[in-house]
């Protein structure tokens, strides 16, 4: 059953400097157990698509001129408030990159996580602590018990994350909404929160929206893909078809930018250029003047995303010639 | 924690000494005897006055007037008014009190109403009522406090006839509600634009996304998790504004006829009463640093990544 439907999103933003348009058109979808991967440059919009789902977009200057957020069948988009606030955090949760700042700072971190339980389901103070140390025991801290009063800064930093994942689970949500969880992680940290993560997951059968740049990341737990370039969808792929053959290119030039042992020595491959500047964004194929293969209709006319195969798009012209190579 | 609380009051002990002994030279080297004012403008016998003057040791040099105001002092005697006859203690006594109910009212209106005025500025920043307030706030502190002392005299007392124009008795708390606002307006706008700038920036942080996303009632997340960590540079501003306030306290009473400290250090200066500036001054000086103090250690309750050893 599909958990989340996104329908056609877009998300404007009104700056000084006129009107950006974060996202153009967004489709994806997630069912229950399942991890879609939203891959993407910073600016690609993916976060932006993401707070748009959690509600917490900055509303001014943010705006929603059009499109659906259907979760468990419903629009979330023409729901009030209120409604909306339940969902938050006992329905849908989110996990944030920096846990540091995102944690208060001056809160201990069970009154962080008891906060879950007392708002939502009204339990009291000392209830509430003690399902706190029961989470944290759950995410693997260490003497949960002594640290429950300690506060952010004396925990490290894949403590920290584990106390987001805690907070993020506390009320056993059906969609987690993870954006960019392991980046401000060391690398050996990074292998066991995501770990942690998929363990959860699988056993909670929550769907997962795992936002990152991390190619390497995305190949351990994601089911789908959905490569994001300039607030479009460019490529939407099963991850094993996707890591064997591409049919964008931008999807190739990432893969291709992943270092490798056996081209050790060898330069690295970058994709050239810089992301576009969303308030300016090129006409037609917005990858084109960054494209090795890009040929006068991509100046001029835009890709649809074109169905390539059994659950898999591209919005490329040249699908074909890509998938190909 | 309590080593430092320690060493922070022994450090009260170098601070005593030196600001004694600075108005002590202060006041040794104003023009004016306050022997030969006794005498006002009629003459006086030279001979007189000099036994009067080594009668009160006032004849000796000044570090050794100093070490017998100091001594007296360790005794529990503030010294002895010349005119009045009057122990410095008993005017302490008596205007200390006033003075402390003024300035406690004046920082309560401030806390109160600048951390209000602030919040809801700053979660209103940049639209109109944001404006409003930073408009009045900056006329509040480009405004002395005498002029503006005068003006709600006049406004209040003679247009609009709501209070007495002076404090007539000053243990009522009523009286003493205007000259309390009056003392308080600059440090009201201080706070409120202090509050107003903490609570705007704030409210970008990370972790009030945080508290947004765990579907926390818009309530908590200003009430909890935003107004706490706003409050933390509005509560290191507050304890130096405790001195600045019992500093405030001498115009304001002045204007207002208040019986308190501000009145007798006035009289004491214009009379050259050494020992009551010096004691009053001395007071203050205390009072400022206990309520740092108290300030500092309130400052690591609301922030837990500071601690003191």
């Amino acid at each position: 059953m599909t958990l989340l439907e996104v329908r056609d999103l877009h998300v404007d933003f009104h700056t000084r400097d006129g009107i950006v348009k974060a996202v153009n058109g967004v489709n994806y979808s997630v069912d229950a157990g399942e991890t879609l991967a939203v891959l993407g440059e910073s600016g690609s919009g993916k976060s932006v698509t993401a707070q748009a789902i959690m509600g917490i977009l900055d509303m001014p200057p943010g705006r929603i001129p059009k499109g659906e957020i259907l979760f468990q069948g419903e629009d979330m988009l023409t729901m009030s408030k209120e409604q909306r606030r339940k969902l938050r955090g006992a329905k849908i949760a989110m996990i944030f990159q920096d846990a540091l700042s995102s944690l208060n700072p001056v809160l201990s971190v069970g009154y962080q996580l008891g906060e879950m339980f007392r708002v939502h389901q009204g339990l009291s103070r000392k209830e509430a602590r003690a399902k706190s140390i029961e989470l944290m025991d759950r995410v693997n801290i260490p003497a949960a018990k002594d640290r429950v009063r300690d506060y952010p800064h004396q925990f490290s930093g894949g403590m920290r994350q584990r106390i987001m994942i805690a907070m993020a689970l506390a009320l056993e949500p059906d969609l987690i909404i993870a954006d960019e969880p392991t980046t401000a992680l060391d690398v050996t940290v990074q292998a066991q929160v995501m770990e942690l993560l998929a363990d959860l997951q699988r056993e909670f059968n929550m769907g997962l929206i795992l936002i990152t740049h991390d190619l390497g990341v995305v190949a351990d737990v994601a089911d789908k893909i959905a490569v994001m370039y300039a607030g479009r969808i460019v490529e939407t792929a099963p991850v094993k078809e996707l890591y064997k053959a591409p049919a964008h290119p931008y999807t190739r030039g990432l893969l291709d930018s992943i270092p490798r042992l056996d081209q050790k020595g060898r330069e690295l491959y970058a994709i050239q250029g810089l992301p576009p500047n969303m308030s300016r964004v090129p006409e037609g194929c917005a990858f084109h003047p960054r494209c090795p293969a890009a040929q006068d209709i991509c100046r001029s006319e835009l890709p649809p995303l074109a169905e390539v195969g059994a659950g898999r798009g591209s919005a490329c012209h040249f699908w074909k010639e890509t998938l190909g190579d | 924690m309590g080593r430092y609380v320690a060493r922070r009051l022994l450090q009260m002990i170098p601070v005593f000494i030196g600001s004694t002994l600075l108005i002590f030279c202060m006041m040794y080297v104003l023009p004016g005897d306050p022997v030969r004012a006794l005498w006002g403008e009629q003459s006086a016998d030279p001979a007189q006055i000099a036994a009067l003057k080594h009668q009160l040791g006032l004849d000796l040099p000044l570090w050794h007037q100093y070490w017998n105001y100091l001594t007296g002092l360790f005794q529990g005697d503030f010294g002895t008014q010349i005119a009045s006859q009057r122990p410095v203690a008993d005017v302490i006594a008596q205007a200390f009190p006033v003075t402390l109910r003024l300035t406690i009212f004046a920082f309560v209106f401030t806390v109160v109403a600048g951390v209000l005025l602030g919040l809801i500025a700053g979660l209103r920043a940049d639209k109109a009522l944001d404006r409003v307030v930073l408009f009045f706030t900056l006329l509040l502190i480009s405004v002395p406090s005498f002029v503006l002392g005068f003006l709600f005299q006049y406004l209040f007392a003679f247009k609009l006839g709501w209070v007495t124009p002076t404090v007539q008795d000053s243990e009522a708390w009523g009286q003493l509600l205007l000259p309390a606002i009056v003392l308080a307006g600059l440090s009201l706008a201080y706070v409120t634009r202090l509050t107003r700038t903490s609570v705007a920036e704030n409210l970008r942080a990370d972790y009030i996304r945080t508290a947004v996303a765990k579907g926390l009632p818009h309530r908590r997340v200003v009430g909890v998790h935003l107004l706490r960590n706003s409050l933390i540079p509005v509560v290191t501003f507050l304890g130096t504004d405790v001195g600045s306030l019992m500093a405030g306290a001498v115009v304001t009473e002045g204007i207002f006829n208040v019986q308190g400290i501000g009145n007798a250090i006035f009289e004491a200066l214009n009379r050259r009463e050494g020992s009551t500036v010096v004691g009053i001054v001395t007071l203050i000086v205390i009072v400022y640093l206990v309520a740092s103090l108290i300030v500092d250690l309130l400052y690591a309750v609301l922030d837990p990544r500071i601690r003191y050893a």
